[in-house]
């Protein structure tokens, strides 16, 4: 798909440079002339949205680490001294911390996009296996970023995350005290959270690069979910997509403009204003919006299941709702991609969508009754659209008519004919 | 390479399964100090005991005081909590062991169990939640005792966890009265 590049170094610099490390003709053929299916639409953009914001968090970061002060006495205040002393110091932190969240909002749609265009399947399932691997590794950077401040979420957030590792049996004990340094969540743990949310990104980076080259290899899947079969279906990745990319990319900048400087702590809790205090836990403790889906089935599971204890059994059942994306390749039986011509999927996929907004919207609700049956009942679903309607749908679903090519579909002609 | 070829394996096949092993273990021993650094370090590990004084604590009041950068209750329970925690039938109980740091490990979780002999008022506990480590609220939840306000754990006038998903009752940590009014924990 990548095929071979056609890029001619112009000057003599560029000549010179070719010979020695052909970088030029990669990002060419790579990002210039990539051919890339015409047909792409806006939902398409929310992978370089995500990139610009990952850009971002990593410019914003570094600026921030140039003020703050990583020590348990500290921390808070410095986080203060951000917001009040240093120039623009507000700007850079409201920019960061809403960046996570805008960060998580790209990449689910990037995720519910790949979903219903089927873009998982073969040949790039380890695009996705590789998508799934940097969520995660979002979710830990955000998780440890969200400590830093040391205020009371920060703190007690710390403490229930790292006390679901205490459910492992035998060693869970041994494993908490080591995450923690101390026989509570203290400095030593503020320390190396630091050090790691400034290491995490550089790695997200690296993975980026692979899950880029992953799908570039195979080349982009498209709305109609037929690779390309001719220069008739595909354009130059630039000024095309490029120009589509970052018109998206304004766009999106509006919205995330709107909540840094119109609702700057509306995604936050007011309980992170509060210094950390190890007496005394807030009374409704939820992580970020952008975790609550999975928060909620942490908080499913309240009964023993044979020899799993109820607390086991929520951890499993909260890592089994991101492990289970790693094998959603494998668990989709059917051939055709995208849901435009899966009328059952497409059902499916929105009650799915459906299914994570409630799960979210329920994470956030204390644990008590009904809420607790509602998301038992959404736990289900969710698994149950993986394990069940996935694999047994592929099966006995009738797709429609899949057009012979991107360049049928685009221009509207019907493939019968054909 | 030829020698892999032979049915006898040779001097060089041993050779190599060797340097590879040393190699191996090498590695792990210089992993262990890079691992081990995160545990917990000589000054934390050397907050030793404390020293509390609960002669202002009256009958259904509590205190909390920090022992390892953890709540530590003390409480002086009242007849009606003693009484209630005291009616409860073991097997009712989601985990029957005392949890208490001070008795052998397979201890019942009898409300005399959870206290010290000749001070069965006084409750001395961990007050950090069995589930994930939140510190629950005092005097609420359905059974008069804690309540974890993170997911839902409701502990009894004993500290006993009785519903929710918490695993274990609440910790007993190692203490002594030292006199009347004195408690030394750790």
């Amino acid at each position: 798909m990548a095929g071979h590049s056609t890029y001619e170094p112009q000057n003599a610099g560029a000549k010179w440079l070719e010979r020695r490390l052909p970088v030029l003709s990669l990002v060419h053929g790579s990002f210039v002339a990539f051919p890339t299916p015409k047909n792409l639409n806006y939902w398409w953009t929310f992978g370089g949205i995500a990139f610009f914001v990952l850009v971002v968090q990593l410019i914003t970061g570094i600026v921030l680490v140039m003020h703050y002060t990583p020590n348990d006495a500290l921390a808070f205040a410095s986080v203060e001294h951000i917001m009040r002393d240093v120039n623009y110091g507000w700007l850079m932190r409201y920019l960061h911390s809403n960046g996570a969240s805008m960060f998580f909002f790209a990449v689910y749609i990037h995720i519910f996009r790949g979903m219903y265009y089927g873009s998982y399947k073969e040949p790039r399932e380890l695009a996705w296996i590789l998508g799934v691997l940097l969520f995660f590794l979002m979710v830990l950077t955000a998780f440890m970023g969200y400590v830093l401040p040391w205020g009371q979420m920060s703190l007690w957030g710390a403490t229930v995350i790292t006390n679901l590792f205490s459910a492992v049996p035998v060693v869970g004990e041994a494993i908490t005290t080591w995450l923690w340094g101390g026989f509570a969540v203290g400095n030593p743990t503020l320390n190396r959270f630091f050090s790691l949310h400034y290491l995490l990104p550089f790695v997200i980076l690296g993975v980026v690069m692979l899950h880029i080259w992953a799908f570039h290899v195979a080349g982009n899947n498209n709305p109609v979910g037929v690779d390309p079969k001719s220069e008739k279906d595909t354009v130059p990745f630039h000024p095309y997509y490029t120009l589509k990319d970052l018109f998206a990319i304004v766009v999106f900048m509006i919205l995330f403009s709107w909540f840094v400087f119109y609702l700057p702590n509306y995604l936050g809790h007011a309980d992170n204003y509060i210094p950390a205090n190890p007496m005394v836990t807030p009374a409704h403790i939820v992580p970020e919006w952008f975790l609550l889906p999975f928060y909620a089935i942490l908080r499913a599971i309240t009964f023993d299941v044979g020899p799993i204890p109820s607390k086991l059994g929520g951890v499993i059942a909260m890592g089994g709702a991101i492990a289970i994306l790693f094998v959603l390749p494998w668990l989709d039986t059917s051939k055709v991609r995208s849901a435009n011509y899966r009328p059952v999927y497409r059902f499916f996929f929105w009650l799915f969508f459906f299914t994570t907004i409630m799960l979210g919207w329920l994470g956030s609700k204390p644990a008590e009754q009904p809420y607790i049956a509602w998301i038992q009942f959404f736990t289900v679903l969710y698994f149950a659209h993986f394990l069940i309607v996935l694999p047994v749908l592929g099966l006995i679903e009738t797709p429609r008519k899949v057009p012979d090519s991107i360049n049928d579909a685009v221009l509207g002609k019907s493939s019968d004919a054909a | 390479m030829e020698h892999t070829d032979t049915a006898e394996p040779s001097r060089r096949d041993f050779l190599y399964i060797a340097t590879g092993a040393v190699g191996a273990v090498g590695a792990g021993a210089l992993a262990w100090p890079f691992i081990h650094q995160m545990n917990p370090d000589a000054s934390a590990l050397a907050l030793a005991s404390i020293e509390v004084d609960v002669s202002a604590v009256e009958v259904g009041q509590s205190i909390t005081v920090t022992w390892r950068g953890k709540p530590v209750f003390i409480r002086q329970r009242t007849e009606k909590e003693i009484a209630e925690a005291t009616e409860v039938p073991i097997a009712d109980l989601p985990d029957q062991f005392a949890r208490n740091a001070n008795l052998e490990d397979g201890a019942d979780a009898s409300d005399a169990n959870r206290a010290t002999t000749g001070k069965e008022a006084w409750l001395v506990m961990v007050g950090v939640c069995t589930h994930l480590g939140c510190v629950p609220l005092g005097e609420a939840g359905e059974y008069g005792g804690w309540f974890c306000p993170c997911h839902g754990s409701h502990y009894d006038t004993a500290g006993r966890i009785r519903k929710g998903p918490a695993p274990e009752n609440m910790l007993v940590p190692p203490y002594k009265f030292s006199g009347d009014d004195v408690v030394v924990i750790g």
